[in-house]
């Protein structure tokens, strides 16, 4: 086990190593392109440039442009947004990140929820008409771009029906601390959180339901059918159970590109101050060093998740160990 | 069946944008028409008409005829017809990103599932890496990278503006998505009957690749391209969405919506309609993935069947 963990963690500080070079060839080393007018963003004056040059090393080998990149943003933790002078990049991401942190959580509470029950139900219901109406409610539900459902979201709740019974209670867009009003966190997540977790609903509730169909010729579902078991208990104790192995793995990847940044599209169309948000106010701008510290933080934080994941799976699954 | 209709009506309509802007419209989908004027019930109403309170102007809503149909935006340009020419540009960057991602997937996927070894260990380890990324991340910073100054290797000049930028950058992050299924695939057909057969016959390597191997992993790859189209069309919206897509002055339906953001709690049909035609051309472009996979994929029809017995 302890063996796994080392080797697993390797193999993560060699791929967070690559990332890192990735990003820093994407921003420095792109053909035809000045990273200093690109940092310094539209219609810099020569002093800034040249200051930029000299303070990123622009004008040395590619390699220590890289180390001096990664001191600055890793190390020193010292990076300045340039359309906001002054404003350290870091500290607004930390202030961001427990906002997407809870619309992520709550959704994902939704979409496993909401997708196993669609699953399950579409799989006992096989040969009704019950069955390929929820597979096509769940096509639907992938085929809707996020951020035009959070818009129409919007025109319902916050205008359209905004003064009926059923959205009076929706408050203005925008964010409240759990730890400041836990009901007023609630209220603003709400539409957020359901929103963003249609597309997962509908993608694991199929994929949910597949796996199920799949299993149905296994020895194992035989043999517990040739046991006596109820078809009841055959269903969720033995079938949905094996099926959950590739809803687990797919839920870890998806989580973590939520929370790296994924979630920005939501986070736009609602106002919540979160990561995406963050990256999504520097794009008007084009603001080079917050951008490329968000991207940095985001692909680190999905392959230290993926990491821990894989360990935990090791922990609870000895065969997956040897892999 | 019907989505493949669907498809086709979708595709015509969009054909036909340039017929429908000069000869119903009567209006340049491009140029903003602020003092323009169009004729409803035999009045002549403004397309911009100025706020009662005074304070600004609103655009008008869906006229629900050919001039304005579907009412104009905050520029007095017709909705519908802005609506099929950015149906145009976001089914050329869905299809060409596309492309550019299987063909791109195809090569670096036989190189590393044939040559095995090294190269497959190199290639393997930056697909896992390019995958790892969260799509919308990579597509964003290098949108970001690419939209100041364009793209230049060598002789190829991408102008930032140009369509092909998108399509380049989605068509990039999409490599993986690819690649993966069909480096497997090929490692697969590599230890097939007919390919040992071939290798004793002393077959040579590009014979190997070119006309037994290519072939039969050129099936998986079709399956995936539609899904794939799907994919892209999506990614493309959202890019354009955030702006960093699609540049203007050119439409796509994800900037539509983006237009439409400002205006969405007066005028909701502009950004409506643009979603709308995604989420049904998304939709369409799944239910035939799946068809052309029953199709190609015999097994897996076979595999219903016995199931099908099996509950008999």
């Amino acid at each position: 086990m302890i063996a796994f963990a080392l080797r697993r963690i390797a193999s993560m500080i060699v791929v967070l190593f690559a990332l890192s070079v990735i990003v820093f060839l994407i921003f420095f080393a792109t053909p035809g392109i000045d990273p200093a007018r690109q940092m310094a963003g539209r219609n810099a004056t020569p002093e800034t440039l040249a200051a930029i040059r000299s303070n990123f090393g622009l004008d040395r080998p590619l390699p220590v442009q890289y180390l001096t990149m990664m001191d600055r943003i890793v190390v020193k933790r010292d990076i300045e947004s340039y359309s906001n002078r002054g404003v350290q990049v870091i500290p607004q991401i930390i202030a961001a990140a427990p906002v997407t942190f809870s619309l992520v959580f709550g959704a994902a509470v939704i979409w496993i929820f909401a997708s196993i029950s669609i699953g399950l139900l579409a799989a006992s219901l096989r040969g009704t008409i019950w069955d390929p109406l929820l597979m096509g409610v769940s096509l639907i539900g992938v085929a809707l771009p996020v951020f035009w459902l959070g818009e129409v979201a919007n025109l319902v709740t916050q205008q359209r029906f905004h003064d009926t019974f059923l959205f009076s209670w929706v408050p203005p867009l925008g964010y409240v601390p759990l730890t400041e009003d836990p009901i007023g966190w609630f209220t603003h997540l709400v539409i957020p959180w359901l929103v963003l977790s249609v597309l997962f609903v509908g993608f694991y509730a199929r994929v949910l339901r597949s796996d199920i169909v799949n299993s149905e010729n296994e020895d194992y579902v035989r043999t517990a059918r040739s046991k006596g078991i109820s078809e009841r208990r055959v269903l969720i104790r033995h079938q949905l159970r094996t099926s959950m192995i590739t809803f687990v793995s797919l839920f870890g990847l998806d989580f973590a590109a939520l929370v790296a940044g994924g979630a920005l599209l939501v986070e736009v169309v609602f106002g919540l101050p979160g990561v995406g948000r963050l990256t999504y106010l520097s794009l008007a701008g084009l603001d080079l060093p917050v951008i490329m510290t968000t991207v940095l933080y985001g692909a680190f934080f999905i392959v230290v998740a993926s990491a821990i994941v894989d360990i935990l799976y090791a922990f609870l699954d000895p065969r997956t160990r040897t892999a | 069946m019907l989505s493949l209709v669907i498809l086709l009506v979708i595709i015509i309509a969009t054909l036909l944008a340039p017929v429908y802007a000069s000869k119903i419209a009567k209006t340049d989908p491009f140029a903003s028409n602020l003092s323009g004027t169009v004729v409803i019930n035999g009045q002549t109403v403004p397309v911009i008409q100025p706020n009662p309170s005074g304070l600004g102007s609103t655009p008008i809503g869906p006229t629900w005829q050919a001039q304005y149909f579907l009412g104009a935006d905050t520029q007095g340009r017709d909705v519908a017809a802005r609506l099929l020419y950015g149906g145009r540009a976001s089914l050329i960057v869905g299809v060409a990103s596309a492309l550019v991602a299987c063909l791109i997937a195809t090569i670096v996927g036989l190189l590393a599932g044939f040559s095995g070894g090294v190269v497959d260990a190199t290639i393997s380890r930056l697909l896992d890496i390019v995958w790892a990324f969260p799509i919308y991340l990579l597509a964003i910073a290098l949108s970001t990278v690419l939209l100041v100054q364009g793209l230049s290797i060598g002789p190829i000049e991408v102008d930032p503006g140009s369509l092909w930028l998108p399509v380049i950058i989605i068509g990039f992050v999409f490599v993986p998505y690819v690649a993966r299924p069909v480096r497997g695939e090929v490692l697969s057909v590599r230890r097939r009957d007919y390919v040992e057969a071939a290798i004793a016959q002393g077959a040579r390597r590009r014979r190997l690749l070119f006309k037994e191997i290519l072939p039969n992993v050129l099936p998986s790859v079709i399956v995936i391209f539609p899904l794939m189209i799907a994919a892209c069309i999506l990614t493309e919206s959202a890019l354009s969405f955030l702006s960093i897509g699609v540049q203007p002055p050119q439409a796509s339906w994800g900037t539509i919506i983006n237009d439409g953001q400002a205006q969405l709690y007066t005028r909701p049909m502009v950004s409506i309609s643009a979603g709308l035609m995604i989420a049904v051309t998304i939709l369409v472009l799944n239910i035939l993935g799946d068809g052309v996979r029953d199709a190609l994929d015999p097994r897996a029809k076979l595999r219903l069947r016995r199931r099908k017995r099996a509950q008999a």
